[in-house]
């Protein structure tokens, strides 16, 4: 064993190498390997008469991607639902993340803490189901606002053009309300973690320089915030863009990325149209992570 | 005598810094010795050569005689108190001090005796099964000190180990480990910023200034002879006169320094004492010190002088801005190397 | 002049605590529905307020074969998994916690992508990968997706930890002379355990509950999260996917408790 230790403690570089040779290995192959074959994958295309994939290097299914509206349209929703889910997520993260970063005493923060703990790791599965019982025709929402004689409110929201649908479980709007939950836990983490950053001094100082507090929280919070919302948002971006479980047990008729890639695997059998699909959401995050880094979010990091 | 530590031309770079710039001294077994320098001078990475943490990009490093160089910390019989302590936390005292013995594989009754006896010599035995959390920085010292010596190492290695320590504590500890070296007998390496405590505790100093050895010798030779206007300043806060001042005053264009208790202070104009080297200027700053008070006079090319007088014995009376005269006999003037 | 009132630094307005409350409440909704209509008496439709309660549909999940042999594979796929990302992800922790390794910050990228990007991706990679390699899918190829993710979890509580221990405990441990693995069993070992567990805690629960890459490379396997969600399609039989539904959250539930309880601030404090 000494001598092993001896030996090692000679050769840092021998010693780094095999602590990182098996996971690097293991990340290495299994990980990057798959998501190289996915590429090579979204290079190949499906023969349209016998269904079968042509291992052959093509752009053709990346052709079929683009110029099918359809497929055009089933991008534009998607990306416009991971937009509206990232924006209120922040929005009902920030006084929440605000509250436990500043005003909550340690024993409030501690439960605060667990309280979006404990949400954020309870089953992703079960959390759908229970979504579906509440937002149900016959469901929990439904009676509540019958209780509060609020239901002609729900029905005009059901009624309006895209958003609506016959129910609330089978609608844009519930599909929202859901994202909106699964992720929020994400949002308010990185929020309040970036906001306990933020020292009372600097909001005194410049409520001692005379701004009122909402040109406090524009001018010195809300920038100081801004790694935190960023990182949060990420999540919510991506998580949103790849789901493909909550469009199909709840919500509307239209198409998301992710069951398009779910579906073309599955039941369709055109892999590479699956491919090329979910390379689509990796470009998109791409393209967020490298703006919110031009933008300085990171910065603080 | 074969030294307990020898460096022979040790150099250490990271990169294109320059830690340590070929270094080569000899400590003397039982030795108390001082690596004394600013932050970033080389000294704790002086240490860390020895304790071999780190390991010299060229040069020899010689413990007793033996070639350590390559060897790692654990095979070397040098032991280290550091700055932070650096006492386990899920260990309580006893086990920490037993750390040593433990590893070497020396069995559970014995390493518990060894661990109570160098308590002993510290005077915590009745700490020992506390944790480290609940002692005090002193107390934590103590524990840290007799961890390190538990193995009866051929040297024992202080990284600025009354940094964390308030003053008091500071002087207190500065004579228990001094009493407690002169029991063991081991050879202490002691690194510290503070000349003071290292022209009180050492037998011998070397002084380090970005990365190379500036001067190597014992207390009061460092404080009367200063070799370079660094130490000169360094050690004894003494003033350097250089240039146009100092061929004015000495007739020569050497440098050279003058510490502030050997100026004594006159009216301007009045006579001085007979052989004395004498220049003029405003007052700029008095400041009180209690059993003494400090006089910071500017000369008038520029360049201020400080002269400590002890207090009542002043042989001027005198306020901010009035003309005063200096002079010290030239037998105190310390010549230096560098211009 | 405009009169301001004193502020007190220390209270929140009315109306930040109750959009702060409103938030949290909004957060744990759905999981008490989910423990309500677990005795409801109602079994066809999703009617509120149930109109009895009952134990009965626990007795009948309980006898149910299919729902243990889905139980008994996600726990062992959950195990495996956990098991290996600890492995390998506190190696890599170790390896990333020293500042010399060149490439590291493409290496950490590595690290960080299993996580930041969506499941669906690692999901379809993986079948491609197995597609590519002629493997079939079944135990082993779940296992391998949520060692994937699971490595990732235990590297960032693992690292979290190491950084924060300073390097002057490892110095003074081999300056007394413990070798590495010494210093790795007495010092390091006891300091990161803590991490580890909770790390294992995670990457398990994480595992135990997931569906999105599962799909993807179980094959003809069942886990419990695919026959519940396969029930979510087919809901024939609406009370017993209530059980289930509250059993898995209380499973779900214990190691994430342990894991904060393991991780909670002041919990670890140095010297």
């Amino acid at each position: 064993m000494r001598a092993i230790a001896k030996y090692l403690y000679g050769r840092p570089g021998f010693y780094l190498a095999l602590l990182l040779l098996p996971p690097l290995l293991w990340l290495g192959t299994v990980y990057l390997g798959s998501l190289l074959a996915l590429l090579l994958q979204s290079f190949y295309a499906i023969d349209e008469f016998t269904a079968r994939i042509v291992p052959k290097i093509t752009l053709e299914t990346y052709r079929q991607l683009v110029s099918h509206p359809a497929n055009v349209d089933i991008v534009l929703r998607t990306l416009g639902m991971a937009a509206a889910v990232t924006i209120t997520a922040a929005v009902i993260a920030f006084p929440i993340a605000n509250y436990m970063a500043r005003y909550a005493s340690p024993r409030m923060k501690a439960l605060f803490y667990v309280g979006v703990m404990l949400p954020m790791w309870t089953s992703y599965l079960v959390k759908v189901y229970a979504w579906r019982l509440v937002l149900a025709k016959q469901g929990i929402l439904s009676w509540f606002l019958d209780q509060f004689g609020l239901m002609p409110a729900l029905d005009a929201a059901l009624q309006t053009p895209v958003v609506g649908g016959p129910s609330l479980a089978s609608s844009y709007l519930g599909m929202f309300i859901v994202f909106v939950y699964m992720w929020l836990p994400f949002m308010i983490l990185p929020l309040t973690a970036a906001l306990e950053r933020v020292p009372q001094s600097l909001l005194q100082a410049s409520a001692d320089l005379g701004a009122r507090p909402g040109q406090t929280f524009r001018n010195v919070v809300l920038p100081l915030a801004l790694p935190g919302l960023a990182a949060g948002s990420v999540f919510t971006f991506s998580l949103t863009l790849g789901d493909y479980i909550i469009p199909s047990v709840v919500g509307a008729p239209g198409y998301f990325i992710g069951m398009m890639v779910y579906q073309q695997q599955g039941t369709a059998g055109n892999l590479p149209l699956a491919a090329a699909f979910s390379v689509v959401p990796i470009i998109l995050i791409a393209i967020y992570l490298s703006l919110a880094k031009r933008l300085g979010a990171f910065d603080a990091l | 005598m074969t030294p307990a530590i020898e460096l022979a031309g040790v150099s250490r770079t990271f990169g294109a810094v320059h830690a340590l710039d070929n270094v080569s001294l000899a400590i003397a077994p039982g030795e108390f010795f001082a690596l004394l320098g600013p932050s970033g001078s080389g000294k704790t990475t002086c240490l860390r050569q020895i304790a071999g943490f780190d390991h010299p990009t060229q040069g020899k490093i010689l413990l007793d005689g033996d070639n350590v160089t390559d060897i790692p910390p654990f095979e070397r019989s040098v032991n280290t108190v550091f700055q932070d302590y650096a006492l386990f936390p899920h260990m309580s005292v006893a086990e920490n001090v037993a750390y040593g013995p433990k590893v070497r594989g020396v069995a559970e009754p014995e390493r518990k005796r060894l661990a109570l006896e160098a308590l002993e010599l510290v005077r915590l035995v009745a700490f020992a099964e506390r944790a480290p959390a609940q002692l005090s920085g002193g107390q934590k010292q103590r524990v840290a000190l007799a961890r390190a010596l538990i193995n009866r190492p051929k040297v024992l290695l202080l990284d600025e180990p009354l940094g964390a320590l308030d003053l008091r504590l500071r002087e207190e500890m500065q004579i228990e480990l001094k009493s407690i070296q002169q029991q063991v007998g081991i050879t202490f390496v002691y690194v510290t910023h503070d000349q003071g405590e290292a022209l009180s505790m050492a037998d011998r100093i070397a002084v380090f200034r970005d990365g190379r050895m500036e001067q190597l010798d014992s207390p009061r030779d460092l404080y009367e002879r200063p070799r370079t206007a660094f130490v000169a300043r360094f050690v004894g806060s003494a003033n350097v006169v250089e240039g146009e001042l100092a061929r004015r005053i000495t007739g020569a264009a050497r440098s050279f320094a003058i510490r502030a208790e050997a100026i004594e202070v006159f009216p301007a104009g009045a006579p001085a004492p007979a052989g004395a080297l004498t220049c003029e200027g405003v007052l700029e700053d008095l400041h009180y010190h209690g059993a003494t008070s400090r006089w910071h006079v500017r000369m008038d090319d520029g360049p201020i002088l400080a002269a400590v007088r002890p207090e009542g014995s002043a042989d001027v009376k005198a306020s901010r801005g009035d003309r005063i005269r200096l002079a010290w006999s030239r037998e105190n003037i310390v010549p230096l190397a560098d211009a | 002049m405009r009169s301001r009132k004193p502020r007190d630094w220390n209270a929140a307005s009315l109306g930040q605590k109750l959009a702060a409350f409103a938030g949290l409440a909004f957060l744990h909704l759905p999981v008490w529905v989910i423990v309500l209509y677990a005795f409801t008496t109602e079994d066809r439709t999703y009617q509120f307020p149930p109109p009895g309660l009952t134990l009965h549909w626990f007795s009948v999940a309980f006898a149910r074969e299919d729902i243990w042999a889905a139980l008994r594979m996600s726990l062992s796929v959950a195990s495996v998994a956990t098991a290996m990302a600890i492995l390998l992800g506190t190696l890599a922790a170790f390896a990333l916690a020293q500042s010399r390794v060149r490439g590291r910050e493409a290496i950490t990228l590595l690290f960080v992508l299993p996580i930041a990007l969506p499941g669906i991706i690692t999901g379809i990679a993986l079948l491609s990968a197995f597609k590519f390699a002629d493997i079939q899918p079944g135990f082993w190829t779940i296992v391998t997706g949520h060692a994937t993710f699971c490595i990732v979890i235990v590297h960032n509580n693992v690292i979290a930890r190491l950084r924060r221990l300073p390097q002057s405990w490892i110095e003074a441990s081999m300056d007394l002379g413990a070798d590495g693995f010494q210093t790795f069993r007495y010092v390091l070992l006891p300091q990161i355990a803590t991490a580890l567990l909770a790390g294992g805690m995670l990457a398990f629960a994480l595992s135990f509950d997931e569906i999105i890459v599962t799909l993807f490379t179980a094959g003809h396997e069942k886990t419990l999260p695919i026959w519940f969600f396969n029930e979510l399609f087919r809901p024939r039989e609406r009370p017993i996917t209530n059980v289930v539904a509250v059993t898995v959250v209380l499973i779900t539930m214990v190691p994430i408790l342990l894991a904060y309880w393991l991780t909670r601030p002041g919990e670890f404090e140095s010297k």
